[in-house]
């Protein structure tokens, strides 16, 4: 069943001469795990700010086609109905946290829904847990580092249990061992919890090992989607997309005349492959 | 000569931010400084501009201790592009943008303009030259960024997380353009957590944690010793970690790139044949 329906959207920002995205048609199942990728410019910040209604509602500009989002389209319910049902994650988690503590941060939109008292603290409660950052409640977001605010920021989208999680690059500003972890967050919000999860990734490197799914956008248009083994070929490094590095020294591998029977998406594959052609 | 001695600084609230960096790098050399957030990256490099002088110890800029000169003075030696481009981008175009520090050194007009086509081209920016930087996407406005301290040609080059944002053809782009200007004899720091793509430059690595630098050394010495890298909040370069699971069957320890792996691979597989 399909969370995400998109038909024919188009969308040109005020003031540009050319579409962002044009006539993007695509689905997304309920559960599914799904990595947006493409250049810097192809268009996936403004799909994702479609999602959740920022786009027509916040953005203007010119709305050609719909998308349904949990049954309803983007452009009739206003962003604030939308948050309920599609959780936002933007790339700096500073420009979505502002409350004193983190406790007051993720109670912030259960409080905002009119939720009794005793269910924002059972929410509360339950996304810090989830985050693993409970121990942190009490902390303001500006002393924590990059890595716990962005868990701050996931469980400020959290407790509002949305259906879809939106995370548009939430890694880029966080070390590479704390953008590991943010990742295995978002992979437990899937696996354990069924949420749709729709991640706009450039390190592919490390999310591409969760994901169902990769789409490929170049220039406003998708023009690769399927299995990441599947869709991470020439043409996709031709455009910019950062293959993960161990796929791309087995796609070298292979013209080479070594034989993979899938292309690998992490270490662990790879070496078993290459232990069987290596030993004696 | 970039050279630090002893050097400590504080915020004004909360402990040491650098507990005692000792430092030299030298004329034409290319530096990345990696560690983990909040490790004292930006910190340390803000003092090589003289945007911070140090609580305790000494920065010196050729000789010339940065706290007897002006940060407008030193600013014409040393570059810095800071991370986040926002925090300084403010001009209407494009264009505007690169040529307003030329304009505030002096230049003649038509030194302005040549230099702005050039560097625009250079870093693929020329189609935006009339466009508000403001309505581009962040990896371009980066570039613009980047553009507008490489116009006033500064003999040093510090670059916060230059690759944040930027997809894998800028980001090749990018490192072609630093080799370039490391090849004109340039200095280039780069702040960087980015191990893919340190492996792929293999500049001078320095690590900081905490405040102090727990090693210095070559990209491939530093990126390939695993407990090392997790102490900075750091991860293995994908193909090194390749490298060592097949360590039992006597691959070379050191290799950090694809290229390099590809051959060693393939002469292991002709080995056993």
């Amino acid at each position: 069943m399909s969370v995400i329906d998109a038909r024919d959207l188009t969308f040109t920002y005020l003031g540009s001469s050319k579409p962002s995205i044009s006539d993007l048609t695509f689905s997304v199942n309920r559960g599914q795990f799904v990595v947006l990728t493409g250049p810097s410019g192809c268009g996936k910040t403004s799909v994702c700010r479609c999602l959740n209604g920022l786009i027509p509602h916040f953005y203007s500009g010119e709305l050609q086609g719909d998308v349904i989002v949990c049954g309803s389209s983007v452009r009739d319910k206003p962003t604030s109905e939308l948050a309920r049902k599609v959780g936002f994650v933007f790339q700096n988690p500073e420009n979505q946290l502002f409350s004193l503590s983190v406790e007051r941060d993720v109670a912030f939109g259960p409080e905002n829904l009119g939720l009794p008292r005793n269910e924002t603290r059972e929410r509360v409660e339950w996304a810090l847990e989830v985050t693993g950052i409970s121990s942190l409640r009490d902390r303001a977001p500006y002393e924590l580092s990059g890595g716990q605010q962005q868990r701050a920021a996931i469980s400020a989208v959290l407790a509002m249990k949305p259906e879809v999680m939106v995370l548009d690059e939430p890694t880029s500003f966080l070390d590479p061992k704390s953008a590991a972890e943010i990742l295995k967050v978002v992979h437990g919000l899937n696996r354990k919890f069924g949420m749709t999860i729709v991640l706009v990734e450039h390190r592919l490197d490390l999310a591409s090992q969760y994901a169902d799914r990769v789409i490929i956008m170049d220039k406003g248009k998708i023009i690769l989607d399927g299995k990441p083994s599947e869709v991470y070929n020439e043409r996709a490094r031709m455009i910019g997309v950062g293959i993960p590095r161990i796929t791309f020294l087995a796609q070298l591998l292979q013209k080479d005349g070594l034989t993979f029977s899938s292309m690998p998406l992490t270490v662990d594959e790879a070496s078993a492959t290459l232990r069987r052609s290596i030993s004696p | 000569m970039i050279k630090t001695e002893m050097l400590h600084f504080a915020y004004p609230i909360g402990g040491d931010v650098l507990k005692g960096i000792d430092l030299e790098i030298g004329d034409s050399e290319f530096v990345a400084i990696m560690g983990e957030n909040g490790a004292g990256k930006t910190t340390l490099i803000k003092h090589f501009n003289g945007l911070h002088k140090p609580t305790k110890g000494r920065v010196t800029v050729d000789d010339i201790d940065t706290k007897k000169r002006s940060v407008a003075s030193i600013a014409r030696d040393v570059g810095l592009v800071f991370q986040n481009p926002d925090h300084q981008l403010f001009c209407e175009t494009v264009k505007e943008e690169v040529a307003f520090s030329l304009r505030n050194f002096g230049y003649d007009a038509e030194t302005i303009e040549r230099r702005t086509t050039s560097i625009l081209e250079t870093l693929d920016l020329s189609q935006y030259a009339e466009s508000s930087p403001f309505t581009l996407s962040g990896g371009e406005r980066k570039r613009v960024a980047l553009a507008s301290v490489l116009a006033w040609n500064p003999k040093y080059v510090v670059l916060d997380e230059p690759t944040i944002g930027q997809d894998y053809l800028q980001k090749d782009r990018l490192r072609n353009f630093i080799l370039q200007l490391v090849s004109q004899r340039k200095t280039v720091i780069m702040v960087t957590h980015d191990v893919e793509f340190v492996a792929e430059c293999k500049p001078r690595v320095i690590l900081l944690s905490r405040g102090e630098i727990v090693a210095d050394g070559p990209a491939r010495v530093i990126l390939s010793d695993e407990a090392l890298l997790d102490k900075c909040s750091l991860m293995r370069p994908q193909i090194s970690s390749l490298m060592s699971s097949l360590r039992d069957l006597g691959l070379s320890q050191d290799v950090i790139d694809v290229y390099t792996a590809r051959a060693c691979l393939l002469e292991a597989v002709k080995r056993v044949k």
